[in-house]
């Protein structure tokens, strides 16, 4: 089954699989762009702002491409999906929300750099085994959508990729910060790898994979990185914190969401 | 009539590298051309480029006051993928002309790849930045004629 327009969609359960699907896609890639570029001006060097400046407006850009076929979908302007709902409407993981760090990006910012690398790489890694299972999608605007982010998330992967075993292979206090890193970013990875309450029916619909199968897929990508760097295999991971599919999130999220929202909420009719 | 469209499209250039047209960036998919209105179907180059907008009004106006259309839709589609083996020759060459050295032919995802430098052609160069200024470009250094440079990324779906 190929669906090739929101018109040719057969019944409402397809449309609130797609729909549930593109929210978590979208938010996912739309809060850790925000988080990234809270980031720059204060990278370890001028290179790393340059690129990973770069990479978060590529994945803002990925972001937008989703809330764009939300709105084909009648679920209202990209602009309003991105600024106007409220925390219990976003759907990202709950991971991916979590502050830089102690402090804040304009006063005495104590963000944590092997923070970063931990959880872009292992995001990467699972935006690739999503992208690319999302290439064989059933709803073909989203699986055109996936063959043009995967030539972009190539270079991403790339750069996370030699981060982190730099990092983690290095001496001095790189391996033990990456370690408590690894932990912290693991303990909660299952809610970047969790489809959610309608999970089934994504993949009955064929719209994605089932969430067991990206799983495994996404500890095969890691698998090689991780032996070379003996670290243990396969990672453990949970989800204490919650479940962002479910609307679930934490204080980090209304944070985020009030700056990043604070110019268009001055007039959100404007037009830019 | 429609090459007069190619024509006018050729006058409409990347806003950040002037030197080169959206035609030869290969950035144009398809031209329709209806009793009142003019349909062009763009293929974006990179998704988060801000430039992407302002390309979008430029060919409209462009379209508008060049052709006398009252009446112009300019659409962007994923489909086919827009690669960097779509730019043209003359694309290749308008990119060195600004000083950036166009992506290699046929790319597919070697973690290598050679790049000349634009200004001397040499082939002794080293990746500085695989990310630049812009989504589409790396910064390089030319060991022979010493200068910096940027470069075209190469984007390819065999990756």
């Amino acid at each position: 089954m190929i669906i090739k327009s929101p018109e040719e969609m057969p019944n409402d359960q397809y449309k609130k699989a797609v729909l549930d699907l593109l929210y978590q896609l979208a938010d996912d890639d739309f809060i850790l762009a925000y988080r990234g570029s809270e980031w720059l001006g204060l990278a370890p060097h001028i290179e790393e702002d340059v690129a990973y400046s770069s990479i978060n407006q590529d994945t803002m850009g990925h972001a937008t491409m989703y809330y764009q076929l939300l709105e084909e979908l009648g679920e209202g302007s990209a602009d309003s999906l991105a600024h106007a709902r409220t925390p219990s409407e976003r759907r990202n993981a709950i991971l991916l929300e979590e502050v830089n760090g102690p402090g804040d990006y304009l006063t005495e910012p104590r963000y944590d750099w092997a923070f970063a690398v931990v959880r872009h790489y292992f995001y990467s890694v699972a935006k690739k085994v999503r992208i690319d299972s999302l290439k064989n999608s059933s709803y073909e605007p989203l699986a055109q959508l996936a063959i043009k982010i995967n030539t972009e998330l190539y270079y991403h992967l790339l750069h996370w990729k030699t981060w982190f075993l730099q990092l983690v292979n290095a001496g001095g206090e790189a391996p033990v910060r990456m370690k408590e890193a690894m932990d912290r970013v693991l303990d909660e990875f299952q809610g970047v790898l969790s489809l959610g309450p309608s999970g089934k029916e994504m993949e009955a619909m064929g719209l994605i994979e089932g969430e067991e199968n990206l799983k495994k897929r996404w500890e095969l990508a890691l698998k090689p990185v991780f032996q070379a760097s003996n670290l243990s295999f396969p990672p453990k991971i949970d989800m204490k914190k919650g479940d962002g599919r479910k609307g679930e999130h934490t204080a980090d999220l209304n944070q985020a969401l009030s700056t990043l929202s604070e110019v268009y909420n001055t007039d959100p009719a404007a037009t830019w | 009539m429609s090459e007069t469209i190619w024509n006018v499209l050729h006058t409409v250039k990347d806003p950040e590298i002037d030197s080169i047209s959206i035609v030869d960036l290969g950035m144009v998919n398809r031209i329709g051309e209806g009793d009142d209105i003019l349909t062009i179907e763009l293929l974006p180059t990179f998704m988060g480029c801000p430039a992407l907008d302002i390309i979008k009004s430029n060919v409209v106006t462009a379209c508008k006051e060049q052709l006398g259309k009252e009446s112009v839709d300019v659409k962007f589609v994923y489909d086919p993928p827009w690669t960097s083996s779509r730019l043209t020759e003359k694309g290749r060459e308008s990119l060195k002309e600004f000083g950036i050295a166009p992506p290699p032919r046929d790319f597919k995802g070697e973690e290598d790849w050679q790049i000349h430098c634009p200004y001397c052609d040499s082939p002794y160069t080293s990746m500085e930045n695989l990310f630049g200024p812009t989504a589409c470009r790396s910064i390089l250094y030319c060991k022979q004629c010493k200068n910096p440079f940027e470069a075209m990324k190469p984007i390819s779906t065999m990756v």
